[in-house]
């Protein structure tokens, strides 16, 4: 009976710390309610700490020309035009200020020669705009968000992993979990409860997601009633290691680009001049020299094609190594070493820029990027995709359940800018506490229901009574069989019938995913663990196989070789995935809701 | 290419003990020590407990003792060690032992909220904001390059050897204060917890820290041995003293 389990009771329950869930538990206790935080790892090293570019808010600090209206419009272009416009609109305008509380809550950026905040040029964005320390940003916004919010009162839980949301009739009224260290289950309840658990990327083989990146806050959401939204638009990061085998997918920054590097194929030409699509071609240089200028902050220089956006970069990258112009180990060459052509010290100088990369290289591939290029290959990075959450108060369709961040959906439509993640965090993280708080403060606390919390500790501990040997395998060799077979037929380029085995295999998946055995006690047990991983990752590859399967045509993260075209129809609907009645997942399209004028003249006038 | 490699993991027992267990396994070209313990967990012992997030150096919290030295395993290319014989793979020693490889080290986490937190002088700029130098900031900047790995704290004698966790911070913290104390905007007075209950007189500047930190932040010099000064110079320097007792006030 649930009263066999230690019940702790929160206003506001947190789960998720990385820079949206900090930032929501920041909000929420600075509103003067009772905040519970959940982290899946030790706080502070969340898959944040990996964000290397910057976060992006149009101050102006570089060039002057930046505003809200530009960062909105670069980021509705970006998305294709399917974004949730409210979103795009409430985060260019709030980003600055976001930033602006980082810095007084201890934050040290980067400067300019004034003493202000310095910003660096990225893929889609049309003036310097990220807010960056050197290639480190994402520990620099999780750091100083952590070091504030460990003063503030939030009772922190380290090492925990919720299993389930629990509901009182329609709302969500607290989460059932356990400590990884012990294998207790705790029973939270919450008057509101803000998910912010980041990615999925774990889903597919090659990824930049660390093992957290589950998806596990979308299969929550979607299991206690929650929508999903827009699940096919994964974003491709052009450069991920690709040599030695062991960092596959660890990302290179797009700063690399930024700062001058190139992309080359095994031929030596800078093969993304072949293709730049039409909407961009008023922003893209064709000349070499000029495209250098630009990411020497020459302002009135075009940028080089290699800074086209992400998805666009990644295809091209894929039609090279397909067409047997790539690299030795399958992929293409980013090269930043040529700058020695151009600057004196050109060493130092990437190092000082780029210092993580250059570490990085250094120590995992034994490689030099100041004087060596890099190898490197496309890898699963970011969801678009999410839980729909209304956009003013991050609220979903399930009263008391809120959502932001990574593994909530709208603000970057069919495919992210860069620097668009860092201060998606911290614009919307606030929004959720925000509002969750005043949730918490309007209604009183739900009532538990045992039977809910008995049904889900049987479920998670039912790995245990599979006995080991015949019949039975282990967790990790389902979660691989998942990975490979996303990545092969749900990955980069689409076909409608390599989806369609997909989703079969999905199902596939699921029974014998039913069936994993695991060794052991409850005591800090990675098998264990990811036996349970392994549930939400079949629940957000099946979302994504049917939203993807639904999507006939070619935009943003989705590329489908079979419809490689924009259909001009599919950009006045968004996906939207809920579980029926029946417990079978359904897509339905939703039709996005007409802009407003003043946004929409905003578009029209940067189209120039 | 491939070859055998033996790890000799450390495995806790339900009693609190705990023992080296032998695991033999193959290799391919371009591993880190991490992705052997991964082989090892998906094909000998699923329930081998590691701590680990990002695989790329960033997140600190794969922390071991490689071979005797403290490392971050993601960090750690097999190329770089003897596998001719075996490679031992053990918790950091400074801290209560969770399971197998897994280490407690909330102490860390208490520590760090009692050091007084970040506090800013008011905005000097017109628009609110505040100006500051790159100059400036360059020196607090490599202090907040800390990935809050705790190997400083594995090696340091004062925590390892001599268990004085009640008294003394350790480097990490130390360098977190020193972020502080040099950040310029920052107006806190941290010099007299500093002397009294963070117990900075306890580090006798073995630079073992320095060593060891894989973000290679020059703890020793550029953090805690200007802790020392100050702290010298506001409790030990007789004609500072008087020059505080004296001075006009302003």
């Amino acid at each position: 009976m649930a009263t066999n389990y230690e019940t702790h009771e929160f206003d506001v329950l947190v789960i998720g710390a990385g820079g949206a869930g900090l930032r929501a538990a920041i909000e929420a206790s600075a509103a003067g309610v009772k905040v519970g935080l959940i982290c899946k790892s030790l706080l502070g090293k969340a898959h944040t700490v990996m964000a290397e570019g910057g976060m992006a808010a149009a101050m102006g600090n570089v060039d002057d020309r930046d505003n809200w209206k530009v960062h909105f419009a670069d980021t509705m272009r970006g998305g294709q035009y399917v974004n949730n416009w409210r979103m795009a609109e409430l985060h260019a305008k709030e980003a600055p200020q976001r930033v602006h509380e980082l810095e007084a809550w201890g934050a040290v950026f980067d400067r300019t020669k004034e003493g202000k905040i310095s910003q660096r040029n990225f893929g889609g964005h049309r003036y310097p705009r990220l807010a960056h320390v050197g290639d480190r940003t994402g520990l620099e916004l999780i750091r100083t968000l952590q070091d504030h919010g460990i003063h503030q009162g939030i009772t922190v839980f380290m090492e925990y992993t919720i299993v389930s949301l629990l509901k009182d009739g329609d709302r969500v009224v607290g989460a059932f979990g356990y400590d990884r260290e012990r294998g207790r289950f705790r029973i939270f309840k919450a008057k509101a409860v803000v998910v912010c658990t980041g990615g999925l990327g774990r889903a597919y083989r090659v990824t930049s997601n660390s093992w957290e990146g589950t998806g596990d806050g979308v299969s929550l959401a979607y299991h206690a009633g929650a929508e999903l939204l827009d699940m096919e638009f994964i974003q491709f990061h052009p450069t991920g290691m690709i040599w030695p085998p062991s960092v596959m997918g660890i990302l290179v920054t797009e700063s690399v680009r930024g700062e001058g590097g190139v992309l080359r194929n095994k031929d030596g030409k800078r093969f993304m001049y072949d293709d730049i699509p039409e909407n961009y071609k008023s922003q893209t240089s064709m000349d070499p020299e000029e495209g250098w200028r630009y990411t020497q902050n020459d302002k009135n220089a075009k940028r080089p094609p290699e800074l086209l956006t992400r998805d666009h970069v990644a295809r091209c990258i894929n039609r090279e190594v397909k067409a047997g112009r790539g690299s030795p180990h399958g992929g293409v060459f980013l090269d930043i070493s040529w700058i020695k052509e151009k600057i004196p010290n050109s060493a130092e100088h990437i190092k000082r820029k780029l210092p993580s990369m250059y570490h990085q290289f250094m120590q995992l591939a034994n490689l030099d990027i100041t004087k060596e290029p890099m190898e490197i290959g496309p890898t699963t990075h970011y969801a678009m995709g999410g839980i729909r959450v209304n956009g003013d108060t991050q609220a979903t369709n399930v009263p008391g359940l809120f959502a932001a961040g990574e593994c909530a959906a709208g603000l970057h439509g069919a495919n992210r800018l860069g620097g668009n993640s860092l201060s998606d965090l911290i614009v919307f993280g606030k929004r959720a506490g925000e509002f969750a708080a005043k949730y918490a403060k309007d209604n009183p606390a739900g009532t538990i229901n045992d039977a809910q919390v008995e049904a889900a500790y049987k479920e998670a501990v039912e790995p245990f009574e599979h006995p080991a040997g015949s019949g039975s395998e282990g967790p990790y060799h389902v979660q691989a069989d998942l990975q490979n077979m996303m990545q092969a037929n749900v990955g980069i380029v689409r076909l409608q019938n390599e989806m369609e085995f997909a989703l079969d295999g999905i199902q596939k998946l699921k029974a014998r995913a039913a069936k994993v055995a695991v060794q052991g006690h409850l005591e800090y047990n990675p098998g264990w663990h990811t036996s349970i991983d392994l549930k939400h990752l079949l629940t957000v590859s099946e979302a994504i196989t049917i939203s993807a399967l639904d999507r006939k045509e070619s935009r943003g993260g989705h590329f489908r070789e079979d419809f490689p075209d924009k259909d001009p129809e599919a950009q006045k609907y968004n996906s939207v995935i809920a579980k029926a009645a029946d417990g079978s997942m359904k897509l339905r399209r939703e039709p996005i809701p007409a802009i407003r004028d003043d946004l929409k003249q905003v578009i029209e006038e940067m189209k120039n | 290419m491939n070859k055998q490699v033996t790890f000799k993991i450390w495995r806790t027992d339900e009693n609190g003990g705990g023992k080296f267990v032998d695991y033999t396994t193959e290799i391919t070209e371009g591993l880190v020590v991490l992705d052997v313990v991964h082989k090892i967990q998906k094909e000998q012992a699923n329930d081998l407990a590691v701590r680990w997030n990002c695989k790329a150096g960033k997140c600190g919290s794969c922390s071991a003792e490689v071979n005797g030295m403290p490392k971050l395993m993601c960090m750690t290319r097999m190329d770089t060690l003897d596998i001719t014989k075996p490679i031992t793979i053990e918790p950091m020693r400074a801290f209560p032992s969770i399971r197998d490889l897994a280490t407690d080290v909330s102490w860390n986490f208490r520590v760090k909220t009692k050091i007084k937190k970040f506090n800013p002088r008011p905005p000097d700029a017109a628009d609110g904001t505040w100006r500051m130098m790159q100059e400036d900031v360059d020196r607090v900047q490599e202090f907040r390059k800390c990935i809050e790995c705790f190997l400083c704290q594995d090696v340091c004698h004062v925590l390892r050897d001599h268990h004085k966790h009640e008294e003394f911070i350790g480097p990490r913290f130390l360098v977190y204060t020193a972020a502080l104390e040099m950040h310029p905007l920052d107006t806190e007075d941290r010099l007299p917890e500093l002397k009294q209950a963070q117990g900075i007189g306890f580090c006798n500047i073995t630079k073992c820290c320095t060593k060891v930190c894989p973000e290679h932040i020059t703890i020793t010099d550029n953090a805690i041995i200007p802790l020392k000064e100050r702290v010298v110079d506001e409790f030990y320097d007789p004609f500072g003293w008087l020059w505080k007792k004296i001075r006009p006030k302003g």
